[in-house]
């Protein structure tokens, strides 16, 4: 009996795959509520936009710096709707690395977004753990770390396995090193045999009373602003003199819970 | 029997229905297709045995099954200076075989354009066996040490992106050795397509190939007890009795991160406590395996030690000049620091040279001339 049910079983779903192999042979697929989503990241020092090299900007220490770097990494996207109603972008194609150097990286696409009046977003800050660690072949585009845009932008430390999450450098009077610049570069997953430092952060933004507004015909913009000003003052004061190179230290957790308060909304447009 | 047909039935229908999305094939082929060549075959799959008294290997070979044309890949990867951003770096240049692949008298690894590291390059013997990579054990997998070293700013100073765009670029016209990686990734891959997975299993195969135990000690754990003299059977014996508890099994490590006393140099380096930023891990490094030991002066994670005399009164804690040569700090190995004696191991002058003498059994004298290990051609020696 058991036999028997476990080939009609086999049969059954073998007419459905069929079925849907002939669905997709006709020109016009059945049509899925499903919508666009584009997130708009808009990088800026306070009240001011971030201009490489050339602006200069004053932190909470009093201290005044220019910015020449500037990216980090975005993944595992959720995005958050009444009655828990939430859409977690699929794991592959929710890794982003966004550069102010690269314009095209600072907007976003995610499709097939079920249709709904989204509340709110979050991210990841960086990389999680588990794909830090998994197979190479799963970790390509702007994860590759040997010839894509993580090799290219110095965004994988190779010595200690794992990825930068938040990469920012700069000049400053203040700063003590050789040639007047700042180094923030920040990551750490959480060791792979061993407990080490975990720099992972989670951004949660509520809209307020906007909405990003997702159905099959129109499709939401949502601009995000990132204030680098955070990164130096947030519930801890960073001091450029006192800091001017943060790496794989224990002092980055301080700055990683300056960034993880960076993000907030700007405004959300329904096209 | 009667629901196999039907669901043989099922699936025949289910393989129709695919070709006919296949607007290709809907004109049939008139004739079966001529072959002229034979079919692409994959590489043949190279045995790799490990001695019996050798632990398993830790790396993974069913994802990186070796093959002849795969490690011969490897070997001109591991040579070629095309790896550095001078193009005349290879992994050799710092791990040379006549000293069981490390650098002869260099103290601290350099590289392109004579920078200096801060560490002494580490042998590459038996690297199958090894949990994890480098003197502070970063790195965990045999694939991700060789971009270590290539994008080390004063080693190769590369980067691996690079590598792989030249790679794709040879054969170079001009070039004193002309060597065409299309071809040998074809070869040991199966198509041309050169990318840097690939550039690090061919680099895994080749290291994978480079064992050492056909040393005399190895003669003698093979039954041969003439192998050793009996100063050098002394030596085995005071060797187990103090120093096997750090440099044990038959790779002469337990690989496991140790702080044996030395006094920190100028840089401070902390060792293991870079990677777990465990205070318990400052000052540690790797314990290193033996074998071939006599081969690859000088010693310790900075090479502070050019003789294994020096090094031995550094356990032993009378090195001449000083007053006690092991420093204390709250991570010091205990086994340097036993209650009620002094710091170090007790060892006396015959003990020293009886060990010594042990030690240089290990030396492979048929693993530093193996023909199969050598540069083939490619390499440049600094």
């Amino acid at each position: 009996m058991k036999r028997t049910f476990s080939y009609l079983l086999l049969s059954f779903t073998a007419l459905i795959f069929s079925a849907s192999l002939i669905s997709s042979c006709t020109d016009d697929p059945v049509p899925l509520p499903k919508g666009i989503i584009s997130v708009k990241f808009d990088n800026v020092v306070g009240s001011k936009d971030l201009k490489f090299n050339s602006e200069t900007y004053v932190n909470a220490a009093g201290e005044e710096f220019t910015v020449s770097a500037l990216n980090y990494y975005i993944s595992n996207i959720k995005f958050i709707a009444a009655g828990g109603n939430n859409y977690t972008v699929p794991q592959d194609s929710s890794y982003f690395l966004i550069r102010e150097g690269n314009v095209d990286s600072q907007e976003i696409t995610i499709n097939n977004v079920p249709a709904r009046n989204y509340t709110g977003i979050e991210f990841v800050i960086g990389i999680d753990s588990l794909r830090s660690v998994s197979d190479i072949s799963k970790r390509k585009g702007i994860l590759d770390k040997d010839s894509g845009p993580t090799n290219q932008e110095a965004m994988y430390w190779d010595w200690n396995p794992g990825y930068i999450f938040l990469k920012l450098e700069g000049s400053s009077d203040s700063a003590t090193s050789s040639n007047s610049k700042f180094y923030y570069h920040i990551g750490g997953f959480g060791g792979l045999t061993t407990k080490t430092l975990n720099n992972i952060r989670v951004a949660k933004i509520d809209f307020g009373d906007q909405r990003a507004a997702v159905s099959e015909n129109a499709a939401a913009q949502i601009n995000l602003k990132a204030d680098i000003l955070k990164v130096f003052n947030g519930p801890t004061k960073v001091s450029i003199k006192e800091n001017g190179s943060v790496m794989f230290i224990p002092f980055s957790k301080n700055i990683a819970d300056n960034y993880a308060t960076m993000f907030s909304l700007g405004q959300i447009i329904n096209k | 029997m009667k629901k196999a047909v039907l669901l043989f039935g099922v699936l025949l229908l289910l393989f129709q229905g695919m070709i006919s999305c296949d607007k290709a094939s809907e004109t049939p082929d008139p004739k079966p297709p001529v072959i002229t060549d034979p079919p692409p075959t994959d590489p043949l799959p190279l045995e790799w045995k490990k001695p019996a008294y050798f632990p398993d290997p830790v790396y993974d070979l069913s994802k990186n099954p070796l093959t002849p044309e795969g490690v011969e890949l490897g070997r001109f990867l591991f040579y070629d200076g095309i790896l550095s951003r001078t193009d005349n770096i290879g992994c050799g240049t710092c791990h040379q075989q006549q000293a069981a692949f490390t650098h002869h008298g260099h103290d601290l690894s350099h590289g392109v354009d004579d920078l200096l590291g801060t560490r002494n390059s580490p042998s590459i013997q038996n690297m199958a066996f090894s949990p994890t990579f480098f003197w502070d054990g970063g790195v965990h997998d045999m694939d991700l040490v060789p971009p270590v070293p290539i994008q080390n700013k004063v080693e190769m100073g590369e980067r691996v992106g690079n590598v792989i765009e030249k790679l794709r670029k040879t054969p170079v016209a001009g070039a004193t050795k002309q060597v065409n990686y299309p071809k040998m990734f074809e070869a040991a891959f199966g198509t041309n397509e050169i990318n840097a997975d690939r550039m690090m299993k061919a680099l895994s195969q080749f290291m994978m190939t480079l064992v050492s135990s056909t040393s005399r000690y190895d003669y003698f754990l093979q039954g041969d007890a003439s192998a050793l003299t009996p100063l050098e059977k002394q030596g085995m014996t005071l060797f187990k009795q103090n120093c096997a508890s750090c440099h044990s099994s038959e790779l002469f490590t337990d690989h496991s991160f140790r702080n044996n006393g030395l006094i920190p140099a100028k840089i401070n380096d902390q060792g293991r406590y870079a990677i777990t930023l465990n205070e318990a891990d400052r000052l540690k490094f790797k314990v290193p395996s033996l074998r071939n030991v006599g081969l690859t002066a000088p010693y310790m994670h900075d090479g502070r030690f050019t003789t294994l005399e020096a090094v031995l009164d550094h356990y032993a804690n009378d090195q001449s000049g000083s007053k006690d040569s092991i420093f204390v700090s709250p991570s010091l190995d205990p086994l340097l620091q036993v209650a009620g004696q002094k710091r170090g191991i007790k060892l006396s002058e015959m003990d020293k040279q009886a060990i010594i003498a042990f030690l240089k059994t290990l030396n492979d004298e048929q693993f530093i001339n193996d023909k199969r290990f050598s540069d083939p051609g490619i390499g440049t020696s600094l």
